[in-house]
């Protein structure tokens, strides 16, 4: 236990985050999922009868709307035929009971979600409606739930953070070598243009699956051949590894713009979007793909040769290679490896936003490395985890995302996440210095 | 210095230790590794603050409590690691910190003309002008000295100062400190080697433990007497005993060459046999080896394994051939200081950790375990940082991770540097056991006593050649070594 908080602390600090936000988002509101939408369902049978008129209100939202389909579906279902589902503004709901009273009809019930509740045709339906005043209001109860934790948000922050968080895995490797690469976000740009150039090329809009395939291919294996190259010069020639990527990142923004002309690449096929937003037995496929790839870089890291390799050659490069340790096979191997990711971060990215465009990933390289940084890994190599690099991203993303949901604007929510970045640094380097007086 | 306590989170370092210094005298601070003599000496140079305890320079109380205060006290203390910017000239490296200058201008005649005085003063011929980079060890510690003494010191402390020079060096260097003993300078000597201590210093102060466990002049003592204060307990002889019986050949080199270091260097080592390297420090002794460790690439010249030629021109070849090298420079080439000493331990084995794609990590700690009980290597940890661990217990994990690859030559290089007297005997009969187990053994050693003590036979190299061999080493002398170093 006490290995695991040393190893991962920061998770401790990710965790204090995620209460924080939610105590600052709580609000009370009632729920809208499944389990309260049965519940409704419940009360309603056992309390009126199957010929009875039931009114499902939502509003023109995705939650509110889909609660009062789920129960007017569910109540039809049940032989409540006379069940009417009105799902849209106040105006609709105005008209729907218009055309209820000039029909002749008495609602028994009507059943809504919370931001329904508020409507006032809601609250005045028995002073408009004199007829309706004996209509029984059903409204899942009102529960203090933080806007933090709802399913919608937690899925915008893995979202936000996925190309990121998996880029930053090749950037951990090549970070624990001592090295440092700063073409990756160039990379991304790179990437989708060669991607979805292909794919335009293979039929844009009309093309199908394949074409995707194909182009995502073609787009990781070039970002892989750069990313080993520089690894070859960094390797062979002993340039500085600042030096080097920082050439590549010039280039392939360059090249980048050169593609496309400058343009964005609209002419893509549907299924574009499978991987960045669509979903596997109800999961995002962001998420499968997070924990997919980070459990295999962890296994990578801590119970091959390979890995070890990886953090000898950072800790100790002469003693690594006078252990036996192809240091040079190493580094180039981190490297390709850092533009593999970086190709598939571009493919992400172009996934999420349905388009291949030259000025994608501006700035990313240095969020990457903020994420390995704060993740605790160290700069000068030999030390780090890769899971500490997950924790790191996702307290970036999470800052970002509870900043946005208490209405901090962008320009405050960058000097924070500066702070935030220069704290964990410091905190870094208290603990190895505290950990150096008590050895 | 009276009564001085000092207590680090966990260990009491020192405990009432009281040392005095008088003007013009040599004092040698002893004890082994862990002893405290490097607390004692960062009190006085104001790395570290005493919890209690006085520390009187000249009868007036004083409180040392930043390395700019023992300067101005007159204290300088020269530490074992050189404070030297390597890109900078030997000029610019003694005034560093307190550059002549008028207006903001340096004045740099003045600082010419005052480092050529305090380089004559200590009589080291090196020009001011030259970069520290390109001088010689020795040299670049002439240049520590001589900042020392620019400061108007009283007092110096030099700590292991001979750890990495040469005889004549080392004689160069008393030469130094009786001068600086007859300007009436006091000097604190700290050093592992007790000929120096013998010739050099006029009094003892020994710590064992934290505590001083004697004070004597050394002309009341004998070597068998010191050596027991600073162990805690008699020591029949410095190397262990072995009959020593060669087998066949193992390991052949012919004409060996790369750049002046090494020039035609032919010789050969049989099974079971330790062969000492002696020479001085840049005779090409280090260099040869890592040649045939493949650590740097041969000019020319071939190596025999078992009577066949093997190419060697990487480190992995070597481990191959089952060659391989502890180095002479444990911390930067040995072990990886930050990393745990399982993971420095597993480092060149993982191969035969490995089961199938993923790493047998239990039996690389069951193995770990075993060489630990073995080698009788004292850790709290497996995991624990190899930089936590004293020069011996180093030095015995760098030979586990060797000893895994199963080696049939093994070459040592000054497998005792940095380490203490007790430790020191432990490491010799691991080489003995070693070599009775049938394995080819080379030492490069620049202490005379030890290649001669614990080598079959002994090669002797000058400037990158080989000068002799010496097959009778029972009767071999320093002198007779050193003459032939330095035949023509």
């Amino acid at each position: 236990m006490k290995k695991l908080l040393s190893n991962y602390g920061m998770i401790l600090v990710l965790i204090a985050l995620c209460l924080l936000f939610s105590i600052l988002t709580l609000k009370r509101e009632s729920p809208t999922g499944a389990a309260s939408s049965d519940r409704m369902i419940e009360q309603v049978t056992a309390g009126f009868g199957k010929e009875e008129i039931i009114l499902a209100v939502g509003a023109a939202n995705k939650e509110s709307g889909e609660f009062a389909a789920r129960v007017a579906s569910g109540l039809k279902e049940k032989g409540w035929s006379a069940t009417r589902e009105v799902v849209g503004t106040p105006r609709d709901l105005r008209q729907a009971l218009d055309r209820l009273q000039e029909e002749g009809g008495t609602p028994s019930a009507i059943v809504g979600s919370g931001d329904v509740q508020k409507w006032s045709v809601w609250e005045k339906i028995g002073t408009d409606y004199p007829a309706f005043a004996g209509v029984r209001e059903f409204v899942p109860e009102a529960k203090l739930w933080p806007d933090f934790l709802k399913r919608s948000n937690l899925l915008a922050i893995v979202d936000r953070i996925v190309v990121i968080a998996v880029i930053a895995i090749g950037m951990t490797m090549v970070i624990l070598t001592g090295g440092i690469d700063l073409s990756v976000g160039s990379l991304i740009a790179l990437s989708a243009v060669i991607g979805t150039l292909v794919m335009k090329a293979m039929g844009g809009l009309e093309a199908g699956a394949g074409a995707v395939f194909v182009g995502f291919l073609c787009a990781i294996v070039a970002c892989g051949l750069i990313g080993g190259g520089g690894g070859w010069l960094v390797s062979r020639f002993r340039v500085a590894p600042f030096i080097t990527t920082l050439a590549i990142m010039m280039v392939a923004r360059g090249l980048a713009f050169k593609l496309t002309g400058g343009f964005s690449i609209y002419q893509v096929p549907k299924s574009l979007t499978w991987l960045g937003q669509g979903t596997t037995l109800g999961i995002p496929n962001t998420v499968i793909l997070l924990v997919l790839l980070y459990g295999a870089a962890h296994v990578f890291m801590s119970h091959t040769k390979y890995g070890r390799y990886i953090y000898a050659v950072g800790g100790n490069e002469e003693a690594a290679r006078l252990a036996g340790v192809p240091v040079k096979k190493v580094i180039i191997f981190v490297y390709l490896v850092a533009g593999i990711c970086a190709g598939f971060g571009g493919c992400i990215q172009a996934s999420q936003l349905n388009t291949g465009a030259p000025n994608l990933g501006m700035m990313f390289e240095l969020y990457v490395i903020a994420a390995v940084v704060v993740g605790g890994t160290s700069l000068s190599g030999g030390s780090g985890r890769i899971l500490g690099t997950l924790i790191g991203a996702f307290i970036i993303s999470v800052i970002q995302n509870g900043m946005n949901l208490i209405g901090f604007d962008s320009y405050t929510q960058q000097i924070v996440l500066g702070g935030v970045i220069l704290g964990a640094v410091l905190l870094d380097r208290i603990r190895s210095k505290a950990a150096i007086s008590a050895a | 210095m009276q009564g001085i306590r000092k207590t680090f989170p966990g260990v009491v370092a020192l405990d009432e230790v009281d040392l005095t210094l008088q003007a013009g005298e040599v004092l040698a601070l002893l004890g082994e590794n862990g002893a405290g003599k490097s607390t004692l000496i960062k009190m006085l140079g104001g790395a570290h603050r005493p919890d209690s305890g006085s520390i009187e320079i000249e009868g007036s109380d004083a409180k040392i409590n930043s390395p700019q205060k023992a300067r101005e006290l007159g204290i300088s203390v020269i530490y074992q690691e050189f404070n030297l910017v390597p890109d900078l000239t030997v000029r610019e490296n003694l005034f560093l910190g307190r550059e002549k200058s008028s207006f903001g201008f340096l004045k740099s005649s003045d600082e010419q003309a005052e480092a050529e005085a305090l380089l004559a003063r200590i009589g080291a011929k090196i020009d001011p002008g030259e970069l520290c980079r390109n001088l010689t060890v020795a040299e670049q510690q002439m240049v520590e000295i001589a900042r020392a003494l620019s400061v108007n010191a009283r007092i110096v402390v030099m700590d292991e100062p001979s750890a990495v020079l040469t005889v004549p060096e080392v004689e160069k260097l008393f030469e130094i400190i009786r001068e600086l003993k007859s300007q009436g300078i006091g000097i604190i000597y700290i050093s592992h080697r007790l000929d120096e201590i013998f010739t050099i210093a006029d009094r003892t102060v020994v710590l064992r433990d934290g505590r001083q466990v004697g004070e004597e002049k050394l002309s009341d003592l004998s070597r068998e007497q010191l050596i027991e204060m600073m162990v805690g307990r008699s020591m029949e002889a410095e190397f262990p005993t072995r009959e020593s019986d060669p087998g066949e050949e193992k390991l052949r080199v012919e004409n060996l060459n790369r750049g002046r270091r090494v020039r035609d260097v032919s010789f050969s080592v049989r099974a079971g046999e330790i062969l000492g390297f002696a020479g001085l420090v840049g005779a090409g002794r280090t260099e040869t080896m890592r040649l045939i460790a493949g650590i740097d690439r041969k000019e020319s010249g071939e190596v025999f394994l078992n009577q066949n030629a093997v190419e060697i021109s990487d480190p992995r070849h070597a481990i191959r051939a089952r060659i391989c090298l502890l180095t002479e420079d444990r911390k930067s080439e040995g072990l990886i200081l930050q990393h745990g000493l399982v993971e420095n331990f597993g480092l060149p084995n993982l191969s035969g950790f490995a089961s199938g794609l993923f790493l047998n990590q239990k039996k690389e700690r069951e193995s770990f375990a075993d060489y630990t009980e073995q080698l009788r290597i004292k850790i709290s940890d497996p995991d624990q940082e190899a930089g936590s661990l004293s020069g011996g217990n180093q030095q015995k994990v760098v030979l586990a991770k060797w000893l895994v690859q199963n080696a049939d030559v093994i070459i040592f290089d000054e497998p005792t540097r940095g380490i203490d007297v007790g430790a020191k005997y432990e490491i010799y009969q691991l080489i003995h056991r070693l070599a009775d187990e049938g394995k080819a053994i080379i030492m490069v050693s620049s202490e005379l006593p030890e290649v001669i003590g614990m080598s079959d036979r002994i090669v002797v190299m000058h400037e990158g050649r080989k000068k002799g061999e010496i097959e009778n080493v029972a009767d071999a002398t320093q002198e007779q070594i050193f003459a032939m170093a330095m035949a023509d």
